[in-house]
């Protein structure tokens, strides 16, 4: 048999000579500079995951990624500056904000003050600092599967930030990070987030994404999180990134015993998105609860990939996922619950459902049940259909407009994700957001 | 919910150490050399007497097979399967092709009559049947008996061995074979084309319901043998045939490869009801020995308004990778899979369906229960698609199991496709859909929860059995009662 030769796409040869030319120079020479060339080398062998990677069947990133554009550098001050100035959804909030712009932590910009028991920790620094120990202990541990994005964003990570809560702390504000992209050059970006959170902490944290419309830049953010045992959590991510950005995400999250942890995103604008929520459930009685509402339109491809592992018993975990769907959008849904032999009295329901609003739209659904323990209660259920013709027919025979019957129809059904969500200010702003890209659609259907 | 006590006892009684059909007859068998060469599908294609272009399709099958990858997708774990020690044709020494049931050797007749499969046609008119099965014998790589042949005839239906059907109706064969499952399926399917022996070929003509049961009881008996059978059944327009399949192998230390595939048509209105009880050797209680059964099935709903229905009970063999699928191509045309997976001892099951819309108003139904003992795997791995025109296409999924001891695992993969709106799917995998309705009623009438989950799901699961034979029913009559309390998705 001859030599096998490996056929990189455009793309990947791309991120090789990125990842050449960058890696002398980026942050944390020395001990991080092995793991850095250690999950290079993981990459290169494996190369963008296409769909004959079962994870990635519906998501085919070697042929979605048409180029690699250059790292983005670390913002100039008046990039900064004009950072500042930017309107959020989320302004309404009062929150304490840290913000990063094009993958950098930027102090001047965040909150003056922290509140008690809160450290951050800028990973610029961090990177190249020995001394920040907490960091270099927890980097890479939420996840140990190895993750083709994970990898990737391993080998080029050069900013984001560490958020320690120490224990006890209960912050009766949200903590709201901020990540934007400012700029007219296409750039990818390779921030991680690490959050580490001790027993008995108490808060919710708000990630928002904000980027130009018509440019199309990368992102691949990963955010780790430690939470102990007995705490309570509560994340949003809400992304609005730019239409043609292309928005991959990875949230990885350990969670201890008794603690509840409650995460829920929704996508509405990037042209190409995939969510990766890879949880742990690895103390006794925790409960998890992941949630999220897709809404997609033109081309936009959007996938949410979950593997919720069950490794200690008496744990639950629910999920409930929408997507809508219009035009030609395509929507992917795998969601995977996984029951260690150990995990006995588990209880997981999980559920994607999903409306089609054109024939041209696609949806595929792929939930999957791994069960080795033989005293659990887990089920999975998946719809997939148009609008139900009956109901629209009543609201409309009640003098209802067709385009605002759908929308009705349409806030209900996302409504119902929403619903999970236990801060009240921000459900009012998750509802605005589907309110306006219904408005957007109404206005686009008469 | 743990499983009750019931349950337990009854997939207790068909545990692999239970296992009833382990004999094996000692024959003078007529073998090709071990190994696969182009020299053993020549002898193969020879030993049939097949015609020249049957030959070539072999040929053309075993070439491309020699470039293709065996499949590592399914959750299995095996040792790779050495080609080269099998032997690919087996058959009993007999005079010359055997023309009435006196000219078997009587130790076939005599495992047959073990099994519990009578091929006489008096003894089975004789016996206390009421109903008449007509049956195709095939014994490790041949066929050795088909009854009822005659009185087929006169309905016009043919029921025959496929090696028969290919000397006595080329043309048929010839249009049809290869049309459902290609010869470049998959790996298993590929090397099927290549080395079949035997299996059962019908036709069923225009309009005319097939006048009683067709089965085919394949028996595993040499050593070291795979077993290729190759079955093809062609319903006309608006006719009915009602089909059963039924499996065993003696009691071996060793594997032995089971590479079947089945391809059923329908034309308009026809329905075709296939329905297998698969209970071939499935090793001992260490995992030693059993079948590898890989196996491809699919059905193709050619005409408007068809119908195919697929009914498995599975319990036998050490590895089951086995999908019959459903190609629903005609306008309103429809596909059903009912199945129950019991495992046991060390047996891995990977098993599922595909119902691929491609039609308007097509609709699907798929039932699966799973049920996991021992140290064994259970898997569902199904797949409903729906194609841009299949506009108003339908189904509806459950797919439930149930895990006994804490060594096995039970797994659900479905992957649903939609690619147009009006289509409608639904998936769920729970117990908690039994009406709290039926559930308030049966409380009502004295009976307690647990008792009237059982009496409740024992409704459903047989439902699913009652989709089998009168004659199936026996084999599978010891599942019957099982519930499935404590069922997880």
């Amino acid at each position: 048999m001859s030599a096998v030769t490996i056929i990189r796409s455009k793309t990947e040869q791309a991120i090789l000579a990125l990842f050449a030319k960058h890696k002398d120079q980026l942050q944390g020479q020395g001990s991080f500079g092995s793991q850095r060339a250690k999950a290079f080398a993981s990459f290169e062998q494996t190369g963008l995951p296409h769909r004959r990677i079962e994870a990635w069947h519906y998501t085919d990133l070697r042929s979605l990624l048409r180029e690699a554009p250059p790292l983005a550098a670390k913002p100039a001050s008046h990039v900064v500056q004009r950072a500042a100035e930017k309107n959020w959804s989320t302004d309404q909030i009062d929150a304490t904000r840290l913000m990063l712009v094009n993958g950098f932590y930027d102090e001047s910009i965040s909150s003056f003050t922290m509140p008690q028991g809160v450290k951050v920790t800028d990973v610029y620094k961090a990177l190249s600092d020995p001394s920040s120990k907490n960091f270099h202990d927890h980097i890479g541990q939420a996840t140990q599967s190895s993750d083709p994005l994970i990898e990737l964003n391993t080998a080029f990570m050069n900013g984001g930030v560490v958020i320690e809560i120490a224990s006890g702390t209960k912050l009766d504000k949200p903590l709201e990070l901020r990540c934007l992209v400012e700029g007219i050059d296409p750039v990818s970006m390779h921030a991680r987030i690490l959050v580490i959170a001790g027993d008995d902490t108490e808060f919710t944290l708000i990630e928002s994404h904000q980027g130009p419309d018509a440019l199309s830049y990368q992102v691949n953010n990963v955010v780790e999180l430690f939470l102990g045992n007995n705490a309570h959590v509560h994340h949003v991510r809400l992304n609005q990134s730019g239409n043609y950005a292309v928005d991959l995400s990875t949230l990885a999250a350990v969670v201890g015993a008794e603690t509840s942890f409650n995460t829920f995103h929704m996508v509405n604008k990037p042209g190409i998105a995939r969510h990766q929520v890879f949880v742990k459930m690895q103390g006794e009685g925790a409960h998890l609860s992941v949630n999220g509402v897709n809404m997609l339109n033109g081309t936009q491809h959007a996938d949410t990939t979950l593997a919720i592992d069950h490794a200690a018993p008496a744990c639950t975990s629910r999920e409930l996922f929408k997507t809508i769907l219009d035009a030609q959008a395509t929507g992917v849904f795998q969601g995977k619950i996984m029951v260690k032999q150990i995990a006995q009295k588990t209880d997981g329901k999980m559920m994607s459902q999903a409306v089609l609003l054109s024939d041209d739209a696609k949806m595929n659904n792929k939930p999957e049940l791994e069960i080795f323990a033989d005293d659990v209660v887990c089920g999975h259920g998946a719809t997939c259909g148009a609008l139900d013709e009956d109901l629209l027919f009543y609201l409309m025979a009640r003098g209802l407009p067709k385009a605002e019957a759908e929308a009705l129809m349409l806030a209900a059904f996302a409504g119902e994700a929403i619903e999970t969500v236990e801060n009240e200010d921000l459900r009012a702003i998750l509802e605005a957001v589907v309110g306006d890209w219904l408005g957007q659609r109404a206005h686009h259907v008469e | 919910m743990a499983a009750v006590q019931d349950t337990i006892d009854q997939v207790k009684a068909i545990d692999v150490d239970q296992y009833k059909y382990g004999f094996s007859t000692e024959l003078e068998v007529d073998k090709a050399p071990i190994g696969l060469s182009e020299d053993i599908v020549r002898l193969i294609s020879a030993k049939k007497n097949e015609p020249e272009w049957m030959l070539e399709w072999r040929l053309d099958a075993y070439r491309r097979w020699l470039t293709m990858r065996e499949p590592e997708w399914a959750r299995l774990d095996y040792p790779k399967i050495d080609f080269n020690e099998i032997y690919y044709y087996a058959a009993p020494k007999m005079n010359a092709a055997p023309q009435t049931l006196d000219d078997v050797d009587p130790a076939i007749l005599e495992t047959y009559k073990k099994l519990g499969i009578p091929l006489r046609e008096q003894e089975i008119l004789a016996g206390v049947q009421t109903s008449k099965v007509a049956v195709d014998a095939v014994f490790d790589s041949v066929s050795v008996a088909t009854t009822f042949k005659a009185e087929l005839a006169k309905a016009g239906v043919i029921f025959c061995s496929i090696s028969e059907a290919m000397r006595e109706h080329p043309d048929l064969v010839r249009k049809y074979l290869g049309t459902v499952v290609p010869v470049t399926d998959n790996y298993y399917a590929t090397l099927n084309c290549a080395v079949f022996t035997d299996g059962s070929f019908v036709y069923i003509p225009k309009g005319v319901r097939c006048p009683m049961e067709l089965s085919t009881y394949f028996r595993i008996n040499e050593r070291n043998t795979g077993q290729f059978e190759r079955t093809l059944i062609i319903a006309e327009e608006g006719s009915y045939v009602s089909y059963l399949e039924g499996c065993t192998a003696p009691q071996r230390d060793e594997n032995q490869l089971h590479a079947a595939v089945v391809e059923l048509i329908t034309h308009d209105d026809a329905e075709i009801k296939y329905s297998t009880v698969q209970n071939w050797y499935p090793g001992d209680k260490d995992g030693k020995g059993g079948i590898y059964n890989f196996v491809t099935k699919r059905g193709d709903c050619r005409g408007k308004n068809s119908k195919i229905s697929w009914t498995q009970v599975e319990t036998g063999s050490a590895i089951t990778w086995k999908y019959p699928s459903c190609i629903l191509r005609g306008e309103g045309s429809r596909g059903e899979f009912y199945s129950i997976a019991v495992s046991n001892g060390r047996q891995q099951v990977d098993s599922g369906t595909k119902m691929i819309h491609l039609g308007k108003n097509t609709t699907s139904r798929i039932i699966s229960k799973g049920i996991s003992a021992g140290h064994s795997q259970n898997t569902y791995r199904g797949q409903v698609s729906a194609h841009r025109k299949a506009t108003n296409a339908r189904n509806f999924t459950n797919c439930d199991s149930l895990l006994i001891g804490d060594q096995c695992g039970a797994h659900t993969v479905p992957y649903m496709e939609a690619n147009n709106a009006s289509a409608i799917f639904e998936h769920e995998a729970t117990t908690s859909k039994i009406s709290e309705d039926q559930m308030f009623y049966c409380q009502q009438r004295g009976l307690d929860a647990e008792e009237a989950t059982a009496l409740i799901v024992n409704g459903f699961v047989k439902d699913v059995l009652q989709q089998l034979p009168m004659e199936f029913a026996v084999e599978a009559q010891k599942l019957i009662s099982i519930s499935l309390e404590g069922s997880v998705g």
